[in-house]
C-alpha cells in the first residue's frame, strides 16, 4: 500500500488560470504565510502575467489578505468532491459505530431462534440477515465497526507518533543513529509483516483491542519513519535551519518549530492511509482467530463466525466484508484528497 | 557482471545472519517453548526437565541461539517439540506447493498489470483509465481473505445450481487423477481461484506503479523524438517507453515478494492448499516455536533470494548500469 493513485482530474476541471490557480502557484507547501489575493469586486479571472496583475491590483486599491498554507490546503481539500463525499460517508459510518447502542436495532449477541437464518430484508430491521442462532447481522456489524474504528484510529496515532519520532531523530542527527535505525527497518522488511504479527499475537495470546493496536503500530511505523527521515534530510540543508541554529535555537526547538511543520503534509497523508492498512490487517488477524477474540465484536471475527454457513447463508460473510471494503475505500479516497491538498508538489507535470 | 553477482551473493550472507538472529530473539521473546508441553495436564516435572536439558533451554539465550543454528544447518531444522517429527520434509513439500501458487499468480499479475498500466498511461484520462483507477482503489481496500471466501461461495453455488465444475474451491489436487494432461488440467482447476485472489490485489498495485512510470517516460524528450522521426505509436510505446518503464517496475515486483507470503497465509488457509501458509497456521495453533522459526527462516531466504534476482534483473534491463 505504498503507492497510491496520485493524479486527479483537477486540471481538467479548471482550464485556464483562475484566481485559485494563481494562489496555488504562489503557495508551495513550506513557504508559510503567502499573501493571497482577494478581490473586493465580484470574482473574476486574473489574467496571466501575475506580477503585472498583482501590481495593478494594488493600484486599484484592492485589499490584500494573508492566508496561511493550511487554509489554502483546506480549500483545496473541500473542493475535492470524491474526498469530501468519502469523508461525509466515513463520518456517518463511524458515528453509527460510536453510538452503536442507539443505532443498532438489536444487541450484539442477542439470540432469537424464531428468526434464525433469515436473508437480508427490511422486515424486523434485518437489513443484513440473521445467522443460525437468529442474531441480527446488521447490529453485529455496527458493533463490529465500533471496535474496528477504535483499533484503527489508535493504531494510526501510535504509529504516526513512533514513526515521526524515529524518522525525525534519524534524519536530523544523521550519522550512526541514522544508519542503525535504517538498517533496523531494512531488516524488519525481510519478514512478511503479517507473519510477524501472527506470531506475536498467537504466542502472546492477545485478544484485547488495545494490545492488538500496539502490535499493529509496532510494525506499521516503519514506512512513515522512512518518509519523515527523507523529508528531514532535505530540510536540514535549508538556510533557515542554519539561521535558527546560528541564533541559538536548541535541537528540540529546531525540530519542533522549524522542521516538523514543514513535514506535516506527508505525515497526515500517511497517518490517514495507515487507518485503512490497520483495518485490513486487524480483520485478517481476527479472521484467522489470532486478533480480537469473540466476546469482543469485530468485523474480522464476524466473517470467521459466518464462514461455516456461508454457502447457504451468503449474507453472513458478504456484509461484514463489504463494510470493511467501503470503510477502506473512503479512507483511501480521503488520503488521496489530502495528498493533493497538502502536497501540491507531488502532482506530476503533464506535457 | 560475474563479479557483481558474486559480491551481491556475498552481501546476502550477513543479511541472512542478521535476519536469523532477529527471528530467533523475536520468537524467543514472545513465546515460551514449553507452553505446549505445560498445557498437557499429565506431564510430569521430570519429562519437562528432560526436554529442557535436551533442547538446552537452561542455557543463556545467546548459547541457545548457537545450538539452534547448529541444529538448523546440520540437522535441517531438527524436529518438532512434541512427537519429534522432522520439520524439513513437511516444510519442503509446503514450499514447493506454495512456489507453484506464488509463481503462477505473480506471472498472471505482472501480465495483467502491464496491459492495464500501459493502456491507461497511453490513454490517460480515458474511460478505461478511470475504470482502472477505480479498480485499483477497490483492490487496495479489499481484504484478501474476504475476496477468497466470496469466490468460494460464488463458484460453489454455480456448481450446485448447474452441476458444472469449472474450478475447485479447496485442496490442491483430486485424488485418483492420473496421466500427464488430466493432472495438469486438474492442478490448474485447483490453482485458478487462489491465483485470482492473490493476483487481484497485486494487479491493483502493480498497474498503478507501471502507469506512473510509463507516464514519466512517455513525457520525456526521447519518446517525443522517436515519435517525431515517424515511428509507429506501437513501436514507440513497446520498444522505447515500456522498456524503460519496466526497470523500476521489476524492482517493485521482486521486493513485493515478502508481502506476497503474507497473502499466501490467508489464501491457503481459505482454500486449504497444503503450502507454507497452512503449515504456518498449523504451527501457530500448536504453539510450537521450532517449526515457526524454521518457517520464518525459509521465508526470509526467499525474500533475500528475490531481492538478489531484482538486483540482477536491474542490470539486465538497464544497460546504463555498469558493475565494475
Amino acid at each position: 500500500m505504498t503507492e497510491h493513485p496520485r493524479e486527479t482530474t483537477r486540471e481538467q476541471r479548471e482550464p485556464g488560470v483562475t484566481r485559485r490557480g494563481v494562489e496555488e502557484q504562489q503557495a508551495p507547501l513550506g513557504a508559510a504565510g503567502d499573501p493571497g489575493l482577494r478581490r473586493a469586486a465580484p470574482a473574476g479571472r486574473v489574467q496571466p502575467g501575475e506580477a503585472m496583475a498583482t501590481a495593478s491590483l494594488y493600484e486599484e486599491g484592492l485589499e490584500v489578505e494573508s492566508r496561511s498554507v493550511w487554509r489554502l490546503a483546506l480549500r483545496r481539500f473541500l473542493r475535492h468532491r470524491l474526498a469530501m463525499a468519502s469523508l461525509i460517508l466515513l463520518v456517518l459510518i463511524f458515528l453509527a459505530g460510536i453510538f452503536a447502542n442507539l443505532v443498532a436495532p438489536y444487541s450484539y449477541s442477542q439470540i432469537n431462534l424464531s428468526d434464525a437464518g433469515l436473508g437480508p430484508s427490511l422486515s424486523g430491521y434485518h437489513f443484513f440477515g440473521t445467522d443460525d442462532l437468529g442474531r441480527d447481522y446488521f447490529s453485529r456489524v455496527i458493533y463490529g465497526i465500533r471496535t474496528t474504528e477504535a483499533v484503527a484510529i489508535f493504531t494510526a496515532v501510535l504509529s504516526v507518533a513512533l514513526g515521526t519520532l524515529v524518522g525525525a531523530v534519524a534524519g536530523y542527527f544523521g550519522g550512526w543513529i541514522d544508519n542503525l535505525l535504517m538498517r533496523l527497518t531494512d531488516l524488519v522488511l525481510t519478514l512478511p509483516a503479517l507473519a510477524v504479527l501472527l506470531v506475536a499475537s498467537a504466542l502472546l495470546s492477545t485478544d484485547s483491542p488495545i494490545t492488538v493496536s500496539f502490535l499493529l503500530a509496532a510494525i506499521l511505523w516503519t514506512s512513515l519513519a522512512r518518509i519523515v527521515r527523507g523529508s528531514f534530510l532535505s530540510l536540514k540543508e535549508n538556510e533557515y535551519i542554519e539561521a535558527a541554529r546560528a541564533s541559538g535555537a536548541s535541537h528540540t526547538r529546531i525540530i519542533l518549530r522549524h522542521m516538523l511543520p514543514n513535514s506535516l503534509g506527508p505525515i497526515i497523508v500517511n497517518g490517514t492511509l495507515t487507518v485503512a492498512v490497520a483495518i485490513l490487517i486487524e480483520a485478517v488477524l481476527s479472521f484467522l482467530g489470532f486478533g480480537i477474540k469473540p466476546p469482543t465484536p469485530s468485523l474480522g471475527s464476524l466473517i470467521n463466525d459466518g464462514k461455516g454457513q456461508m454457502l447457504t447463508e451468503w449474507w453472513l460473510v458478504t456484509f461484514p466484508g463489504l463494510t470493511i471494503v467501503i470503510i477502506c475505500l473512503c479512507v483511501n479516497f480521503i488520503g488521496d484528497g489530502l495528498r493533493d491538498a497538502l502536497d501540491p508538489t507531488q502532482r506530476r507535470v503533464r506535457a | 557482471m560475474g563479479t557483481y553477482i558474486l559480491r551481491r551473493v556475498l552481501y546476502s550472507i550477513p543479511v541472512l545472519i542478521a535476519a536469523s538472529m532477529l527471528i530467533f530473539f523475536f520468537v524467543s521473546a514472545v513465546g515460551d517453548p514449553l507452553a505446549q508441553v505445560r498445557a498437557i495436564p499429565k506431564v510430569s516435572q521430570e519429562t519437562i526437565h528432560h526436554i529442557i536439558v535436551r533442547k538446552h533451554l537452561d542455557k543463556p539465550l545467546i548459547v541457545q541461539y548457537g545450538y539452534w543454528v547448529e541444529n538448523a544447518v546440520l540437522h535441517r531444522f531438527g524436529t518438532t517439540l512434541l512427537g519429534d517429527n522432522p520439520i524439513w520434509p513437511d516444510l519442503r513439500l509446503a514450499l514447493s506447493n506454495t512456489l507453484q501458487l506464488v509463481i503462477v499468480s505473480e506471472v498472471v499479475a505482472v501480465i495483467f498489470a502491464i496491459l492495464v498500466g500501459v493502456y491507461s498511461a497511453v490513454r490517460q484520462y480515458s474511460a478505461f483509465d478511470y475504470a482502472a483507477t477505480t479498480f485499483s482503489f477497490v483492490g487496495f481496500s479489499t481484504p484478501v481473505f474476504w475476496l477468497a471466501l466470496i469466490l468460494q461461495v460464488l463458484v460453489t453455488n454455480i456448481f450446485l445450481a448447474y452441476g458444472i465444475r469449472i474450478f475447485y474451491t479447496s485442496g490442491f489436487s483430486t485424488p485418483g487423477v492420473t496421466g500427464l494432461l488430466p493432472s495438469i488440467l486438474d492442478r490448474l482447476q485447483h490453482l485458478a481461484l487462489p491465483v485470482i485472489t492473490l493476483a487481484f490485489v497485486s494487479i491493483a498495485q502493480y498497474s498503478r506503479y507501471l502507469r506512473a512510470s510509463m507516464l514519466e517516460v512517455i513525457n520525456s524528450d526521447y519518446v517525443r523524438t522517436a515519435r517525431a522521426k515517424g515511428l509507429l505509436t506501437r513501436q514507440v510505446v513497446m520498444k522505447h517507453a515500456l522498456r524503460n518503464a519496466l526497470i523500476p517496475f521489476a524492482t517493485v515486483v521482486a521486493l513485493d515478494f515478502g508481502a506476497y507470503f503474507g497473502g499466501v497465509i490467508v489464501t491457503e488457509s481459505v482454500f486449504s492448499i497444503p503450502g507454507m501458509g497452512l503449515y504456518f497456521i498449523r504451527a501457530l495453533n500448536a504453539a510450537d516455536l521450532y517449526p515457526i522459526m524454521a518457517w520464518l527462516i525459509v521465508t526470509a531466504v526467499m525474500v533475500i533470494l528475490f531481492n538478489l534476482i531484482a538486483d540482477i534483473l536491474y542490470g539486465i534491463l538497464d544497460p546504463r548500469i555498469r558493475y565494475d
